[in-house]
């Protein structure tokens, strides 16, 4: 009986020890996002500058295109939409700006609008500037275009 | 001075009178030119000091209207901190450098004290719903003026179209023939726009001429 004991005594030890060295090894091998401890401060993300001039392919069709130009000076809230200033049609051909597609005006119910409608109102929300920040992890992601699913 | 001798003292003002009318003998005419030279540099110095005095930044906060509304929407933006550290602050853009237009805005500035004293705008909302004429004013003074006050610092002629980005060059380039002035394209650039800024563009465009109109 004694021995009995002794031995899932020693069982269970070593299965705890061998766990705990498991764990320690697979602790080793996850790495957090930030590259940073949890309790550490984060490490200050890198400044991007918005890449004019060319227009960075879009990866898949129903893509927002990128913006080609700085954003962050444009005012949008309920009083004004700087954007609108240059994209919507009457301005848009005197600003020389691509004029904004007309599906920026259908309602949730499929019917055209006169005005940009409420849900495609905040524009950064699906437009964001480009610039060419690098994956901050390794990953297969594979552009539309250069899909092999392309005919 | 005693008042208990009325005809003493009336022979003294006479006296006094005299001197001021009389040519003096005592004093040389350049003596005096110096003196009088003398006192008006005091005073035109002290007079411009005040003026200096009203021209800056702190001044211009001391309102609270100012404060917390227009100069909280400024601070960040690119005429209060850039990659050069040259600032542009309120009277820079606000108040016309010129002698004759600087009196005249001050002038024009006692409205403000006055309307700071009956409230018009001493709460957000009240701001917000008088906004728009305010910026009218701003913008029809600009346009009347070719936006004088941003020309102080920057100039058509010596804007190197080939390091400005692409949009900024087209618009620039064809806006200097179309003789165009900046505030037609550059609204918003310090503060946030009001309610109804684009229609009011419309209207101040068709009435005064400028942008070509949409
Ligand atoms: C001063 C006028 C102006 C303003 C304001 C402006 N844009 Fe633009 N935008 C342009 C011009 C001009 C282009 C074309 C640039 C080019 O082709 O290099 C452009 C390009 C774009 C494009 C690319 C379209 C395409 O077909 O690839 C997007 C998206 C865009 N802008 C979104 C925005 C958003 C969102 C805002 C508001 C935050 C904004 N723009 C504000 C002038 C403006
Ligand atoms: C819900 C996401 C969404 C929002 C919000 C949105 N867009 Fe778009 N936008 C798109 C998509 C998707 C496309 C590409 C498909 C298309 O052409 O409609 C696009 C295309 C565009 C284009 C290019 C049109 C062309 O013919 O090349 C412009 C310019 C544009 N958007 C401007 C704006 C502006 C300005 C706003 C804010 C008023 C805005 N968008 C808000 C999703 C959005
Ligand atoms: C005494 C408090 C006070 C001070 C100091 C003050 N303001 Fe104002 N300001 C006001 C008020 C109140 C108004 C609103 C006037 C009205 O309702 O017509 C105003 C309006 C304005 C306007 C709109 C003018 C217009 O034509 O309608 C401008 C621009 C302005 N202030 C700039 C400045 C600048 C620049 C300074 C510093 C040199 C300054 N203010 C200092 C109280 C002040
Ligand atoms: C005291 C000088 C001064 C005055 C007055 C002034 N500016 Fe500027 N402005 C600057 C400086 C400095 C910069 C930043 C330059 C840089 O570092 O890129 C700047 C930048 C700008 C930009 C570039 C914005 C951007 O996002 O890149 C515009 C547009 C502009 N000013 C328009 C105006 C207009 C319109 C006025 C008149 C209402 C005006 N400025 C008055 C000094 C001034
Ligand atoms: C016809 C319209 C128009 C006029 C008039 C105009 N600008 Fe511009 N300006 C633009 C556009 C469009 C841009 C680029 C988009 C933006 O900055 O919002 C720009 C950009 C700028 C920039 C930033 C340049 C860069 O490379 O980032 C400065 C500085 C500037 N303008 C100053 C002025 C001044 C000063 C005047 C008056 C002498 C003036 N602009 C008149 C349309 C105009
Ligand atoms: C770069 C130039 C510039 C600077 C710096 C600037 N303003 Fe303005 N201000 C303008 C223009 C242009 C307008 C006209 C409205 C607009 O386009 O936003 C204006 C409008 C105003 C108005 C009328 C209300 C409104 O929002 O339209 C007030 C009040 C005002 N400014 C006060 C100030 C004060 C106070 C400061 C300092 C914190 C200041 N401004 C700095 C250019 C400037």
């Amino acid at each position: 009986m004694k021995t009995k004991i002794k031995a899932i005594a020693l069982a269970l030890a070593l299965a705890l020890g061998l766990s705990f060295t498991a764990l320690g090894v697979v602790a080793a091998e996850v790495q957090a996002l930030r590259h940073s401890g949890a309790a550490e401060p984060d490490q200050a993300p890198g400044i991007y500058k918005v890449t004019e001039g060319a227009k960075l392919e879009r990866a898949y069709r129903q893509q927002p295109p990128l913006v080609p130009h700085p954003t962050d000076k444009y005012e949008i809230d309920v009083k004004v939409n700087q954007c609108l200033r240059c994209h919507e049609w009457p301005y848009s051909d005197q600003e020389k700006a691509p004029k904004i597609s007309d599906l920026h005006y259908i309602d949730r119910n499929g019917v055209r609008q006169d005005t940009v409608n409420g849900n495609r109102y905040f524009c950064k929300q699906c437009h964001v500037p480009q610039n060419d920040a690098k994956p901050l992890v390794e990953n297969k992601f594979q552009a539309a275009t250069t899909n092999t699913n392309i005919r | 001075m005693s008042m208990e001798n009325p005809a003493e003292n009336q022979g003294l003002l006479r006296e006094w009178w005299a001197a001021l009318t009389r040519p003096t003998s005592r004093w040389s005419l350049g003596a005096l030119l110096v003196i009088g030279i003398g006192i008006g540099v005091v005073g035109w110095g002290g007079f411009n000091w005040m003026l200096e005095l009203t021209n800056t930044e702190s001044f211009c906060l001391s309102c609270h209207e100012m404060e917390q509304n227009v100069y909280r929407e400024y601070r960040g933006s690119i005429h209060d901190s850039n990659r050069s550290g040259v600032r542009a602050t309120c009277p820079d853009c606000h108040v016309p450098r010129p002698w004759f237009y600087k009196m005249k805005r001050k002038i024009q500035a006692s409205n403000e004290v006055l309307h700071k004293i009956l409230g018009s705008i001493d709460t957000r909302e009240k701001f917000e719903a008088k906004r728009i004429e305010l910026a009218k004013h701003v913008w029809t003074a600009m346009k009347e003026t070719d936006s004088r006050e941003c020309r102080n610092c920057h100039n058509f002629g010596a804007f190197d179209l080939t390091r400005q980005q692409a949009r900024a060059r087209n618009r620039h380039s064809e806006a200097e023939q179309q003789g165009k002035t900046c505030i037609d394209c550059h609204k918003g650039i310090a503060h946030q726009l009001p309610q109804g800024a684009f229609k009011a563009e419309r209207e101040l465009n068709e009435s005064m001429g400028g942008a070509v109109k949409p």
